[in-house]
């Protein structure tokens, strides 16, 4: 099932030479996700399902090589539970926050805005974990991304201290997420 | 629910307070649909409903089926996964397409782009 890198592989998706395990199975974090889902989804680990499910996500995962995607490669598992937890932690924390604000209004003299982030983090699955954060965290919203400068364009609904939002988002996330992912 | 009187008094409990908590923070959010002023402002709203507000009302129907069925039920994890991976999506081509059409009609709010 090896295609030629043509078509839709563009310079941002390098056909990749699978070795080893990839080469057997193309995609297989996205076969452990596929399976673990069809597990819960069943809530039985008994043998037959394992299979039908293995069976399942092994089809997945090849009919994903024909999007050519970049394989994402996971870093430091640490990183990553570190990183799960900050970000419930402050869901939880934004929520509370939002919901004040739109409860009593934003505190006098405050208002909400754009502001310009500019980041390091280059990998395309870093970038779309650090979308889905920022996104999925009330209070922030992901505007626009500019790969050539690496600039985040935000808006951000209580605009209060810009460098506080700059440093919840290079420090908090971005760090770790460089960890993870390059 | 005809199983709700198998529930323990504590599981009872602590399932009311976080479907009750998880409706709230929902309404709230919907809330701010409506008393946020600008557009920009009201795309953050609706997030709440989605994060803390589902988060609420998963938990308790795990807590709450596990403890009635005697063995641990997660499937609810899926729902929080797949919400979170899914809604910013939506809010993320609602607000680019907003941004683009603020960006043409040169509305003060929307901020230029950046120059060359």
């Amino acid at each position: 099932m090896s295609r030629p890198a043509a078509g839709r592989s563009t310079a941002t998706s390098p056909t990749v030479k699978r070795q080893g395990l990839r080469r057997l199975l193309p995609h297989p974090l996205l076969f452990l996700a596929l399976l673990v889902m069809w597990l819960l989804l069943n809530m039985s680990v008994s043998p037959g399902q394992i299979l039908l499910g293995s069976l399942i996500a092994y089809g997945a995962a090849w009919t994903m090589t024909a999007f050519d995607m970049e394989e994402v490669r996971l870093k430091r598992p640490a990183a990553m539970i570190r990183l799960a937890g900050r970000v419930l932690v402050d869901i939880f924390r934004s929520n509370l926050a939002v919901g004040r604000i739109i409860l009593f209004g934003l505190p006098k003299g405050r208002s909400s805005g754009f502001m310009t982030v500019s980041l390091d983090l280059a990998s395309h699955h870093g970038l779309a974990v650090l979308a889905i954060v920022l996104t999925a965290t009330p209070g922030t919203l992901w505007m626009n991304y500019d790969p050539a400068r690496g600039d985040l364009l935000l808006h951000v609904l209580d605009l209060d201290d810009e460098q506080h939002w700059i440093d919840l988002i290079k420090q908090r996330y971005e760090r770790l997420l460089m960890e993870i992912f390059e | 629910m005809t199983a709700a009187p198998e529930l323990p008094v504590w599981t009872a409990l602590l399932v009311s307070l976080l479907v009750v908590a998880g409706a709230a923070i929902t309404l709230i959010g919907s809330a701010g649909l409506w008393r946020l002023k600008s557009f920009y402002a009201r795309v953050h709203a609706p997030t709440l409903g989605a994060t803390l507000g589902t988060g609420g009302v998963l938990v308790a129907s795990m807590l709450c089926f596990s403890v009635l069925g005697g063995r641990w039920v997660l499937h609810e994890v899926l729902i929080a996964v797949f919400l979170t991976v899914t809604t910013p999506v939506t809010l993320m081509l609602l607000s680019r397409a907003t941004l683009h059409r603020d960006r043409a009609e040169t509305q003060d709010e929307a901020p230029p782009k950046a120059k060359d």
